[in-house]
């Protein structure tokens, strides 16, 4: 084959891979962005129980049916072959989030509602966990020797660039059709869900197209593929002791390092910095952009210097810069850093607005809204609502000031304050690049791990074996970084200091990636393997 | 450097007992400092939890195991010694 076939062959194999790829990421991530929604519309309202469905919902999908995923298509994989084993995870993942859209809301179809969709979300958490590993062995076994990095980190750019797709459709939508009309049962929420069967249909005309990948079609031919990708992956020391070197000393730190970089930094801006709901959304979405590049930069120097050096330098720079970054992150948004920055001339309290309580026509609620704005272009809006108990049915027509007090039963002791803030175009620009830092750690702990976990195992155990780490470090270890943070914020806070340390959520992947540095450091080597022809 | 990697597996074979332990300890704390609304919950968070860490534990007891037996001395340098 000549050297532009070639070019043209591994080409089309990265390009059809990575959007399938792409696909199952978007379609994992739509569910967890709309999860409020979700949980107003297929849970019951009773609290309790949403809570207890909903944690079924994320924890095990995320915790257990990823890594059992792993190990169901990963055997798959290594039994029939790559090509077939991610083509159904992928028929599997589109299917369910397409099914997911169309499931009625518990008002009209009652328990089967939840019940549909956690069966629908285990069904996501199973597809993902054999995707990734079939499709990162995939490219790898078509990649020439010496470009392994470089071509698989087109791989990698998927996961972050799935986010980037669910982001951008979310806001999409919801711009146009306005929240109400979104978050309604059959609103546009359900849009992004539908749109995953056109994605999908359209990536596996693509994928049917590809052929085997050529290291297991010798295998097969020579007879050699294994016969218990199980046994020999996890029952044989010489492998299993890579599987645990593989978790250990690079998986579950990349895993900490990634969600800190892409969850936790959203959740942190929009939550604890309190910034508006678009603006933070945007502020991701920037810095993701601005990032992606640096996959693939850094996956093609992985070809050069080595995947260690790297990927522990990615580590080591999240485990010294996370707190300076996320202080940064509240300086800037703090509000007692402005007080001498106050533009009077823009700063405005609304009309106040009343009203009634669906169920209740005695109680109503009361409204303003106080805009302040700052010379430096930022507005924090504030929402002052009290909850009013009236001896009688409230009359509209009578302005709430000239409200009889006598009328009045009860008053909530505190109002319900909602702050949001959207930063001035210098503050706007600041936040943009602390994300952009931490999602240029994401990428050197994320951008030359496919090679390395390739090059880690044999071709007939090589689906199996880099599956497990891989889904146990960034399903379990990932994936719990925002629960253990705010375990942690929770342990910080006393009677001195009842609302706790903000930053201290940020222990859990510092730690994690601080141990994982040092037995990367200690046991991992940095030789390449140029040739996986095994 | 092979001194190091033996000695620092004793190192993570009394880390993961540790953790198992701690793990326990705060999973007994929350759920019996929880509220009666939320308390089924907690449960069911803390079991997913230690049912995926205690395995993850042990895998972490067997890695400092193998590293003060010397496994991890020699790695494999290229597809043959796979």
């Amino acid at each position: 084959m000549s050297q532009e076939k070639k070019q043209n062959n591994i080409a089309f194999v990265i390009g059809a891979s990575s959007v399938g790829t792409l696909i199952e990421w978007y379609d994992f991530y739509i569910f967890g962005m709309l999860a409020t929604i979700i949980s107003k519309q297929f849970f019951p309202a009773n609290a309790g129980t949403a809570a207890l469905l909903s944690t079924l919902a994320i924890f095990a999908a995320g915790f257990i049916v990823r890594p059992f995923g792993a190990l169901v298509f990963g055997r798959l994989g290594d039994l029939i072959g790559r090509k077939h084993t991610f083509l159904l995870t992928l028929i599997i993942m589109g299917g369910s989030t397409f099914a997911i859209g169309l499931v009625p809301g518990y008002a009209t179809i009652g328990w089967a509602a939840p019940i549909l969709v956690l069966i629908l979300r285990l069904l996501q958490g199973l597809a993902l966990g054999g995707e990734y590993g079939g499709a990162a062995t995939y490219v790898a076994e078509h990649a020439p020797a010496g470009q392994r990095g470089f071509w698989t980190s087109w791989i990698q750019t998927t996961a972050t660039l799935g986010l980037f797709l669910a982001l951008g459709v979310i806001i999409l939508i919801r711009s146009n059709q306005g929240v109400e009309k979104f978050s309604a049962e059959w609103g546009g929420w359900r849009y992004p869900f539908w749109i995953s069967i056109l994605l999908v249909g359209v990536s596996i005309l693509i994928r049917m197209r590809m052929s085997e990948s050529p290291m297991f079609t010798k295998l097969k031919s020579e007879g050699k593929t294994s016969a218990n990708p199980l046994k020999e992956s996890f029952g044989q020391k010489r492998n299993f002791k890579m599987v645990l070197l593989a978790l250990f000393g690079a998986v579950m730190g990349q895993g900490v390092v990634w969600y800190t970089g892409q969850f936790y930094a959203q959740s942190f801006i929009e939550t604890v910095c309190k910034i508006e709901f678009i603006q933070s959304r945007n502020i991701m979405l920037v810095a993701i952009l601005m990032a992606t590049p640096c996959f693939v930069l850094f996956g093609w120097l992985s070809d050069k210097v080595g995947r260690k050096w790297i990927m522990l330098f990615g580590m080591l720079a999240a485990v010294l810069t996370y707190r300076p970054i996320y202080q940064q992150f509240l300086t800037i948004s703090s509000v007692q850093n402005r007080a001498d920055k106050i533009d009077l001339t823009k700063t405005v309290a609304s009309a106040v607005k009343v009203k009634t309580d669906s169920k209740e026509a005695t109680k109503i609620y009361v409204t303003q809204n106080f805009d302040t704005a700052y010379t430096d272009g930022a507005v924090f809006k504030y929402t002052k609502t009290d909850t009013l108990q009236l001896g009688a049915t409230y009359n509209a027509l009578i302005p709430i000031d000239a409200l009889n007090p006598s009328l009045i039963v009860s008053k909530s002791a505190k109002p319900n304050v909602v702050l949001e803030k959207i930063l001035g175009h210098a503050d706007y620009w600041s936040m943009i690049w602390l994300v952009f830092i931490q999602i240029v750690y994401v990428t050197m702990v994320y951008g030359p791990i496919a090679a390395f976990l390739v090059e880690m195992f044999p071709t007939k155990i090589r689906y199996t074996s880099m599956s497990l780490p891989y889904h146990i470090g960034n399903g379990v270890f990932g994936g719990l970084v925002p629960f253990l943070g705010t375990l942690i914020v929770e342990f910080s806070k006393t009677d001195q200091n009842p609302k706790g340390d903000s930053l201290a959520g940020l222990w859990y992947p510092i730690g994690v990636a601080a141990v994982c540095f040092i037995i990367g450091l200690i046991y991992l080597t940095n030789k390449m393997d140029k040739n996986v022809m095994d | 450097m092979n001194t190091i990697k033996k000695l620092a597996g004793f190192l993570w074979m009394a880390m993961a007992p540790i953790l198992i332990l701690f793990l326990l300890f705060q999973a007994n704390q929350k759920i019996t400092t929880a509220s009666v609304a939320v308390k089924s919950n907690v449960i069911l968070q803390w079991v997913i939890i230690l049912l995926i860490f205690t395995p993850i534990c042990i895998g972490f007891f067997i890695f400092g195991k193998y590293a003060t037996a010397g496994e991890y001395d020699q790695l494999p340098g290229s597809s043959e010694d796979l």
